[in-house]
């Protein structure tokens, strides 16, 4: 049966764009080998000098530290959250679950600015409370980076939910398993890979959170995009080519395994 | 038998947690910034009478919507061009396309932002390599003003354009577009009276996404921008971080997200919310 393809033109246009995308993740290796103290591009040496800062340079340490930690407690906190309001959704079926739903999701949906200035309002007004929670504080920016990282976790474990057969649930009901039963036993254990890429997803869009940090922090808590965007309001850090060219080296191999993984899944 | 929970009580349980959490942390809070723009400096309309007057922020606003239709043109027509491919091509030129739409997807605003800083500057790859083939003498000016920050926003929004498009172009009938090529038609004529038109919806909600996250764009612009074309967003942090007026910042913040739920709204009376993933 013959197919419809794209003909030349679309051919053309195509390749034009993907160069356009993939140009600006390419300029950045050449930058990072400049021996120059400043943003220029090498003129004949090369040099690893902003690689090594990378390493012997405290900051970046403790800040890529740093970001791994809020990265891990707001991942836990967002996938718990997200794992039972969801199991709430697709056990009961409540009334007025669209609703709650939809509520659920404004922190994806309200323009990023808005969200921070209203976890900026939140932290500040918490921050005479205690001395570890609030503005500027580890566990604040952790606590922010779970309401804009839940609405995402949610979605994925809702979809992971509706492809779930509900005649299991029912004949383990049917057999008198309880509610914690049903959830643990019967239900979480299929939906266990919506649930890894629930908290994958969180913390991988908490470790590049930088719209909401901004507002949140000022001299404590340097998160690694913190860090970076200081390093590019000021006098232009080389260093920050070297960290993105080791980002993008990292992204490239994990979507590259994670497309073996797929296509050996749907070739056995 | 230990399910002794009813049904109501267990629904409660489970999703109390998630709704207090975001009750607390996300929509009291958020009344309390609806607060301050009544409140600050002193009680009464006055921060949304400076909003119809200030010169400054008009010009923000102005600004803001002119970027954001520009960059909803070039991200939506762009990423038309690769999701073609990405949806019709052959199996080898599906997965370069999704490469080339994945791997900027995933990679922070930050460091893509960095990577136009790196091409764009004066002693940047661009202007670097004009000057070396003599084409210029002096370096032009591609960052720090609204061509840059079109650039990098547009960069940044196409692989989020892309998937509503790749859903309408999954879902249109093969059929018809090799009836039409079948019947005659030039491969130019079906695709601008079959193929386009088949995928409305998909363009619709691509450009609604675009112009929606356009409005709110606060990375981008701060770096390309450099501080000469600033948006609403940028706006916002200012009036909190730098001339302190909070009631100013709120002010513009709640109008923001009214324009935005007004959008939205509008845009799901055209498409159905499944249709964009």
């Amino acid at each position: 049966m013959p197919t419809y393809r794209p003909g030349p033109v679309s051919l053309l246009l195509a390749v034009l764009v993907a160069l356009f995308l993939l140009m600006p993740l390419l300029a950045v290796i050449p930058v990072s080998l400049t021996p120059s103290r400043m943003l220029t591009m090498p003129t004949g040496e090369l040099s690893l000098r902003h690689y090594r800062s990378l390493i012997e340079d405290p900051r970046w340490l403790e800040s890529i530290l740093l970001s791994i930690r809020i990265g891990i407690v707001s991942s836990i906190l967002s996938t718990v959250l997200a794992l039972t309001f969801s199991l709430g959704v697709w056990m009961f079926q409540p009334r007025f679950t669209a609703a709650l739903v939809g509520f659920v999701l404004l922190p994806m949906v309200v323009p990023p600015v808005v969200s921070a200035v209203t976890l900026y309002f939140l932290l500040t007004s918490v921050s005479g409370l205690t001395s570890f929670f609030g503005y500027d504080t580890w566990l604040g920016v952790a606590m922010a980076h779970s309401v804009m990282t839940v609405p995402f976790a949610t979605v994925l474990i809702l979809v992971s939910l509706s492809q779930l057969d509900r005649r299991i649930d029912l004949a383990a009901r049917g057999l008198g398993a309880g509610v914690w039963e049903r959830a643990t036993r019967v239900i979480m254990p299929n939906i266990k890979f919506g649930i890894v890429t629930a908290a994958l997803l969180s913390f991988v869009l908490s470790w590049e959170e930088i719209g909401v940090t901004l507002f949140i922090t000022s001299v404590n808590a340097i998160t690694l995009p913190r860090l970076m965007w200081m390093g590019l309001r000021d006098n232009i850090d080389p260093a920050i080519a070297a960290l993105s060219v080791i980002l993008i080296v990292i992204t490239v191999l994990v979507l590259a395994v994670r497309s073996v993984i797929t296509r050996q899944k749907a070739s056995p | 038998m230990r399910g002794t929970l009813s049904d109501r009580a267990g629904a409660a349980l489970l999703m109390a947690p998630l709704l207090l959490f975001l009750i607390l942390a996300y929509a009291w809070p958020f009344l309390g910034v609806v607060k301050w723009s009544f409140t600050l400096p002193t009680p009464g309309l006055g921060q949304y009478h400076a909003l119809l007057t200030d010169e400054l922020v008009q010009s923000v606003f102005i600004r803001t919507l002119r970027i954001a239709a520009i960059v909803t043109l070039v991200s939506v027509t762009a990423a038309y061009a690769i999701t073609v491919v990405w949806v019709r091509g052959s199996p080898v030129q599906r997965v370069l396309a999704e490469f080339c739409i994945l791997v900027p997807f995933w990679i922070s605003v930050l460091t893509r932002a960095f990577g136009w800083v790196a091409l764009l500057s004066n002693r940047g790859l661009i202007n670097t390599w004009l000057q070396s083939i003599g084409f210029i003498s002096e370096p032009l000016t591609l960052v720090r003003n609204e061509f840059g920050v079109i650039v990098g926003m547009s960069h940044f929004l196409i692989p989020f354009a892309v998937f509503p498009l790749a859903s309408a172009m999954r879902s249109l009938d093969e059929r018809v577009l090799l009836a039409a090529r079948g019947l005659g038609s030039s491969r130019m004529r079906t695709f601008w009276t079959v193929f386009v038109p088949m995928t409305r919806s998909g363009i619709i909600g691509s450009a609604m996404i675009t112009f929606v996250f356009s409005l709110g764009f606060f990375v981008t612009p701060a770096i390309l921008g450099g501080g000469r074309s600033v948006m609403i967003a940028e706006l916002i942090y200012l009036r909190i971080f730098q001339s302190p007026d909070w009631g100013l910042g709120a002010a513009i913040s709640f109008v923001l997200v009214v324009f935005v739920g007004a959008l939205m709204a509008l845009l799901f009376r055209y498409v159905k919310p499944k249709q964009l993933v």
